[in-house]
């Protein structure tokens, strides 16, 4: 780790919702980490681990009950509530403040099919975004959304086509731009990959790293693939109901595992000469020994 | 044979409405006690294909080839005839428990209505079965789920569900379509161990159940499956003992495939196939994966696909097949 | 995981050409577009050409369509009567788009007490009936016209603030929303950049069918007085100054207004039904 101030840093980051019964249930407990400038990290765990709240926090999506979340040193001011009339009192509001955090933590989500206005053309789309922050102006607007579609592969008759026309593969590519236009600290992949096909997947997994070496943007990489995260983090957090339950460099973590839930989700990996029983052993142990607590 | 699938051949008409079948000359076999493993990305036909195994061919299809269950060809039966085998012989398993259940209806009569219909058997004995099969497929307190309502089960527990209701009438070939791909990695090892669990239970019955096990992936098929068949373009590229697969892909799609799939302690960078799986209206020349095959050559632009056999190590008997122009010269060379 | 099936690959299946009575539905409607623009060059008498040695004739080749108890030529009134019959639903519908889409946009994007408050009020419109409400306001600010389309504007604005809530809650979950959040777009301007935008297609659809409706409704307002009044052409007005005659045995006064809203309004609900169903899935 090196003194520098790390590009995201988390801490204590808490949220529970209520359940329908009464009580509430901690959907996220006592999370903290960091990521330096240019690292990546990879937060892995079953569904209903937390893993993607975590994700909604980081880009103010939800709203963290606790805990704090910087980025380059300086705290990220909580975003305003989905169910808050606006002009009725925002803590984190104004357009300016909302804009400065959209250039703090951009965000890819997993269905390349819904996370695109299916009206806009990839143009269009870039155009859009660049507008908001209105950082380029006419020519230099359409040059930089040349840039963009070039960074990520996208070529002329993609940039003229909508969603629609689109594979699964370049809609995610087109995502991947739209995030970067606004030349975010942070990037947070919302299992980016998962919903595409192997060859594509990869194709993306070569981008994002590609990205991250050219920008020097972190990554946040939340996915429930193992092989996935050890191949592009450089660090890895293993989550479990909310809680983190070992977190190290990504090698460490995923070759040689400390916590039993660890190796339960290594466990489930398909390879040469692979036992899927072992995943059952090993939740069997797993349920004994929380049991035992 | 089991299941004996010979040069299946889909055609959409009108001849307009696709470019290219959607299935073209489609082999493949599945015995009685045996997991094969049918593996292809988006539009490579596998789905396809393991639906025309329940006589269920896509809207203005045109099939020519056979499918054979039990020595009986499934593109020849009466409609009469089409229900008993999709009640009786065949069962599938879906990606989606969820969509495949009715979110009104309880799980009970989910699992004793296709018992009291297609076995005759009466309620009361239908129910006491139900409670007997999801014991079998792992559920802690069955009696309760019986009760319950789809949406008071998670996805893993569904889908055992699913799989207890496949199994219900006792069916010889079970068709797994992505039958765990929607489910976590640790669940979908559950399921997969449990349904090895039953493979072993039918086959000291001796009552053999065979599996097809549809995928798009490769790692988790040639982990699993005892044969693994990969799909492209609608079209099998290449066949060969799930153990071979990892070692020694004949197919250059195949060793693609493997090699852009990440792995665990396996530090290589990954290398993506270039391009995109091919869809419905690209045609081809000749070899549909040339354009993006790293070895192909000018003349695989217009080499039509034959599926050329290669021995194993022990002989042709663990040996397998792959439709590659490459290895047909291999093949010539070493005669 | 979820991985793209081979189904989603399959060929849409070539367009059905479009239905039979969409056609017919969808050229009646322009023909009656085209009547209502070109009345004055259609019409074979001016509409208020009174005739009393004509009154209540049947068909004949002088008036093809018979004539009322004036003796004023049918065809030209109904050609005539189109215009207010179709202006007047128009401006109806944009008033009562223009409050129900941002109610409904508005209750589904900020939630909370905003949507409980906007759903009481639509509830109790809603469950209000149509013809006393819109009769109150009638009567608060007296007939006409304008005012019954207003008071229809404000019936039907509930309505379409219940279904554009509905499309817009559904829509508001979808990622590519979040992703604009995310960006720093404020609510409103994703509203109407994006949200709205994107539930057009449902929208239209409905919006055509409740025009059919809205020409209904101010007809038999002017059939009750309440709305056009003499000497305006409208088809409600006809068919309520049509009446008398059907008593004297002549039946066309009131026959052919009346046949000209149902067929006017029946081919507003094909065609609706059938852009809803277009557009709704059209992606």
């Amino acid at each position: 780790m090196t003194k520098a101030e790390p590009a995201l840093a988390v801490r204590g980051l808490c949220k529970s919702y209520p359940l329908p019964g009464g009580g509430r249930t901690a959907a996220v407990d006592d999370v903290s980490f960091s990521v330096a400038a240019g690292g990546s990290l990879g937060v892995v765990g079953e569904s209903g681990s937390g893993k993607t709240t975590v994700a909604r926090m980081l880009v103010g999506l939800v709203r963290p009950d606790a805990g704090t979340i910087a980025v380059n040193g300086r705290e990220r001011t909580p975003g305003e509530r989905g169910g808050k009339l606006p002009g009725l009192r925002r803590p984190g509001g104004g357009r300016a403040a909302r804009l400065r955090r959209a250039r703090e933590i951009q965000i890819v989500f997993q269905d390349p099919y819904v996370s695109l206005d299916p009206r806009l053309t990839a143009r269009q789309c870039l155009h859009g975004a660049l507008r908001l922050h209105g950082r380029y102006q006419g020519e230099a607007a359409a040059t930089r959304v040349g840039e963009l579609l070039d960074q990520v592969g996208l070529g002329k008759r993609e940039a003229d086509a909508r969603p629609r026309g689109l594979s699964g593969g370049q809609r995610q590519r087109l995502a991947i731009a739209r995030a970067l236009a606004v030349d975010p600290q942070v990037l947070v992949l919302d299992e980016a990959v998962a919903a595409l096909d192997v060859s594509i997947q990869a194709q993306i997994l070569r981008l994002l790293a590609d990205i991250r070496r050219g920008t020097g943007v972190a990554l946040v990489f939340v996915s429930h693939d193992l092989a996935v995260v050890r191949h592009i983090t450089d660090d890895t957090l293993v989550m479990r109901r909310g809680r983190t339950v070992e977190t190290g460099p990504t090698a460490r973590v995923l070759d040689a595992p400390k916590d039993p839930y660890t190796r339960l989700l290594l466990s489930s990996v398909p390879r040469e000469g692979w036992d899927p029983a072992e995943t059952v052993r090993l939740r069997g142990e797993l349920a004994g020994a929380s049991r035992a607590d | 044979m089991l299941l004996d699938i010979e040069n299946l051949t889909l055609r959409l008409l009108p001849s307009g409405a696709a470019a290219r079948p959607l299935l073209a000359e489609v082999s493949l076999t599945v015995g009685r006690g045996e997991v094969v493993g049918l593996v292809g990305e988006s539009g490579s036909g596998k789905s396809t294909t393991a639906r025309a195994v329940l006589g269920m061919l896509p809207e203005g299809a045109q099939a020519s080839g056979s499918v054979r269950v039990d020595g009986e060809d499934v593109l020849a039966m009466d409609p009469d005839r089409l229900r008993a085998h999709r009640s009786r012989t065949v069962s599938m398993v879906f990606q989606d428990p969820r969509s495949a259940m009715n979110p009104v209806r309880r799980i009970g009569d989910f699992l004793t209505e296709p018992l009291v219909r297609v076995l005759g058997l009466p309620k009361r004995k239908a129910a006491a079965k139900a409670v007997e099969l999801l014991a079998a497929v792992g559920l802690p307190d069955p009696e309760r789920r019986m009760r319950q309502r789809p949406h008071e089960l998670s996805g893993g527990m569904l889908q055992r569900v699913v799989i207890a209701a496949a199994l219900a009438t006792d069916p010889g070939l079970l068709l797994a379509d992505e039958a765990t791909s929607a489910l976590d990695a640790t669940t979908q090892a559950e399921v997969l161990a449990l349904l090895r669990g039953i493979q072993e239970e039918r086959r000291q019955a001796g009552s053999g159940l065979g599996t097809l096990f549809i995928t798009h992936d490769l790692p988790l098929a040639a982990a699993y499956c005892d044969r693994v068949y990969v799909m492209y373009a609608g079209r099998v590229v290449e066949h060969q003992p799930a153990r071979g697969l990892f070692a020694d892909p004949r197919h250059p799609y195949t060793r693609g495939l493997l090699d852009c799939s990440p792995a665990l302690g396996d530090e290589r960078e990954l290398r993506p196939i270039p391009g995109r799986p091919p869809s419905l209206s690209d045609t081809f020349t000749g070899c549909p994966f040339a354009p993006r095959c790293p070895r192909a050559e000018e003349e695989c632009e217009s080499w039509t696909p034959v599926t050329i056999p290669f021995g194993g190590d022990s002989g042709p008997a663990d040996g397998g097949s792959a439709a590659c122009r490459r290895l047909e010269l291999v093949a010539r060379s070493t005669a | 995981m979820t991985t793209l099936t081979a189904g989603a690959l399959l060929p849409v299946k070539v367009r059905a050409r479009r239905p039979v009575p969409v056609m017919l539905a969808g050229g009646f409607l322009a023909l009656v577009v085209v009547a209502a623009v070109f009345a004055p060059l259609l019409a074979p008498y001016a509409p208020d050409a009174v005739d009393l040695s004509a009154s209540l004739a049947g068909t004949s080749p002088e008036h093809l369509l018979g004539t009322d108890a004036s003796g004023q030529d049918l065809l030209s009134r109904v050609l005539y009567g189109a215009r207010s019959s179709l202006l007047a639903p128009l401006a109806l519908l944009a008033l009562a788009a223009l409050l129900g889409i941002t109610m409904g946009t508005v209750a589904a994007w900020y939630g909370g007490w905003v949507d409980t408050l906007l759903s009481r009020v639509t509830d109790v419109m809603y469950a209000f009936p149509g013809l006393l409400f819109v009769v109150l306001v009638i009567a608060v600010f007296g007939d006409g016209l304008t005012t019954s389309v207003v008071a229809v504007g404000l019936a039907y604005a509930p309505t379409i603030a219940r279904y554009t809530r509905s499309l817009a809650l559904s829509e508001r979950s979808k990622p590519y929303i979040d992703a604009y959040r995310v960006q720093g777009m404020g609510g409103a301007r994703i509203c109407v950049r994006h949200l709205v935008p994107n539930l057009s297609g449902a929208l239209v659809g409905y919006l055509v069918v409740l025009f059919g409706e809205g020409l209904m409704s101010l007809a038999t307002l002017s059939y009750l007085g309440f709305g056009a009044g003499s000497p305006s052409i409208d088809w409600g007005l006809m068919v309520q100054e049509g009446q008398d005659a059907v008593v004297q045995g002549a039946l066309l006064p009131a026959l052919v207004p009346g046949t000209a809203i149902a067929a006017v309004v029946v081919a507003f609900n094909i065609v609706g039904v059938w852009v809803s169903d277009r557009l709704g899935q059209g992606r």
